[in-house]
């Protein structure tokens, strides 16, 4: 066992082409595997696990996510600088909360405006960058009524699409993945195309494609979504970003633009995914406000309470 | 003889999965640039660096399948697995080399790192995973090489540690 036998070497091919015939059998294309079964029984066995686990790490990434976000305002570090470092731990525990109580409201307020009605969870797994795809687990699941193929939101915008589903936890598919294609209509000229994710590299920049060649678009625009055919997997009108920087004249067979989606892919904690589509398309109602004006939104919040023992 | 010692495999599976939560509940949220650490090819390299080629691939077989299953894994099953049953075994090969140098463990992991990410990159590409380009293989392999030998640092030797505790023939105290 301990030296390189004949035996270990047969034991070697034999894994190995174990391992092609798996990959072989799982890749598909389009619908699903022969190997969903065993992919969803995995799910219901380490789901808990990293639930448990993301609740033993959670104190020390949310040291890191404070500390990593006073950052951001140069301001506000140098202030607390000039502070003791119990005075500092204790803003880094507030500031918490309140980022925590933020993205709540902004979640109640992207449902109410959408009427969509949404499910909260929170993130807790997000896959290895080796893995080179963009995808997360949220401790939520069947048990709470999440299926694959429905919508993921939080309250700045589109995150992505339910891939699949396990007992108590769901997997995925953020917007920025390659592999996600998301069908938009610009708010400004009712344009319609397509988004396709690039990585979060450029910081998480999508790229929009739009299907008629003629069409008008410029920096600033505002995108939401378009809307899928029976609303799966995306339902209409979720905030999905601004035009950043547009490609090619028009004229070309397609027209392409850069997009900076409003959901920062890097720190995604509190989800929402959405169970009940809105009766009636939102059109642009969900779009932030724009900066000048003052609207006074009648906000109707529909959101599902989170079911017993969903955690 | 048959090397399926129950103490070890039990230690081997504890390690895989211990380690699969850590790295998807919590280092992956680190703000990093570029790669993960990959805390799963750490045991499969430390057990296979203590154990042997056999040992190596039957661990890397194991731990490559739970990172192929485990949420949030969105691409085909066996991918990992063949990569990490080739870097088990390939890594035991160099057990003997160990008691030469302190260095070698290192020296393996770092070769372990680069390896998997381009291997796994190879496979994915012959798949047409319209993830893989050569934009992202440039951007994760440096990062994946240093992450992976600093935490090697630490982690191989307690892995190390811990799978002699669990030799058949050494004393269990």
């Amino acid at each position: 066992m301990n030296r390189d036998t004949r035996r270990s070497r047969v034991l070697l091919a034999l894994l190995l082409v174990t391992s092609v015939v798996l990959v072989v059998i799982d890749n598909r294309s389009e619908g699903s595997s022969p190997l969903d079964g065993l992919r969803s029984a995995a799910a219901a066995v380490f789901g808990p696990v990293e639930q448990v686990a993301a609740a033993i790490a959670s104190p020390v990434s949310d040291a890191v996510d404070s500390v990593s976000r006073l950052g951001e305002d140069g301001d506000e570090l140098d202030r607390l600088r000039k502070r003791n470092e119990e005075l500092t731990r204790r803003l880094r525990t507030s500031e918490l909360d309140r980022q925590r109580a933020a993205e709540l409201d902004g979640l109640l307020r992207v449902a109410g405006a959408g009427r969509y009605e949404v499910v909260p969870a929170r993130v807790i797994a997000i896959g290895a960058a080796q893995t080179f795809s963009w995808t997360v687990t949220i401790d939520a699941g069947t048990r709470d009524g999440i299926h694959p193929d429905m919508t993921v939101l939080n309250g700045d915008g589109l995150v992505g699409r339910v891939k699949t589903a396990g007992p108590s936890t769901a997997t995925v598919l953020l917007a920025v993945d390659p592999d996600s294609s998301v069908g938009v209509r610009l708010e400004s000229s009712m344009e319609v195309g397509f988004t396709t994710g690039q990585g979060i590299e450029d910081d998480g920049a999508l790229d929009l494609r739009l299907l008629d060649g003629q069409s008008t678009v410029a920096r600033g625009d505002r995108m939401v979504t378009f809307g899928s055919q029976g609303d799966t997997p995306y339902v209409p009108g979720v905030p999905v970003g601004v035009v950043r920087s547009v490609q090619g004249s028009p004229g070309s067979q397609t027209r392409t633009a850069v997009v900076a989606p409003y959901v920062d892919f890097t720190s995604l904690d509190l989800v929402g995914v959405v169970v009940q589509p809105p009766r009636t398309d939102p059109r642009d109602a969900v779009l932030p406000p724009k900066p000048s004006t003052t609207p006074q939104p009648t906000v109707t919040v529909t959101v599902a309470p989170p079911q017993e023992g969903s955690r | 003889m048959t090397g399926l010692y129950a103490p070890r495999v039990a230690l081997a599976a504890l390690l895989v999965v211990v380690a699969l939560a850590l790295q998807v509940t919590l280092l992956s949220r680190l703000p990093l640039p570029g790669a993960t650490p990959d805390l799963v090819l750490l045991v499969v390299v430390g057990l296979a660096l203590s154990g042997g080629p056999a040992a190596g691939l039957l661990t890397g077989f194991g731990a490559g399948l739970a990172v192929d299953l485990a949420p949030p894994a969105d691409h085909q099953i066996g991918r990992w697995a063949f990569v990490l049953t080739l870097v088990g075994y390939l890594a035991g090969l160099a057990r003997a080399e160990t008691r030469r140098s302190a260095f070698v463990p290192l020296a393996v992991v770092a070769a372990a790192g680069a390896g998997s990410v381009l291997l796994y990159a190879a496979l994915g590409a012959l798949l047409e995973d319209p993830n893989i380009t050569w934009a992202a293989v440039n951007r994760l392999l440096p990062t994946a090489v240093v992450y992976d030998v600093v935490l090697s640092a630490f982690a191989v030797p307690a892995i190390i540690a811990l799978a002699k505790r669990t030799e058949p023939d050494g004393s269990p105290r």
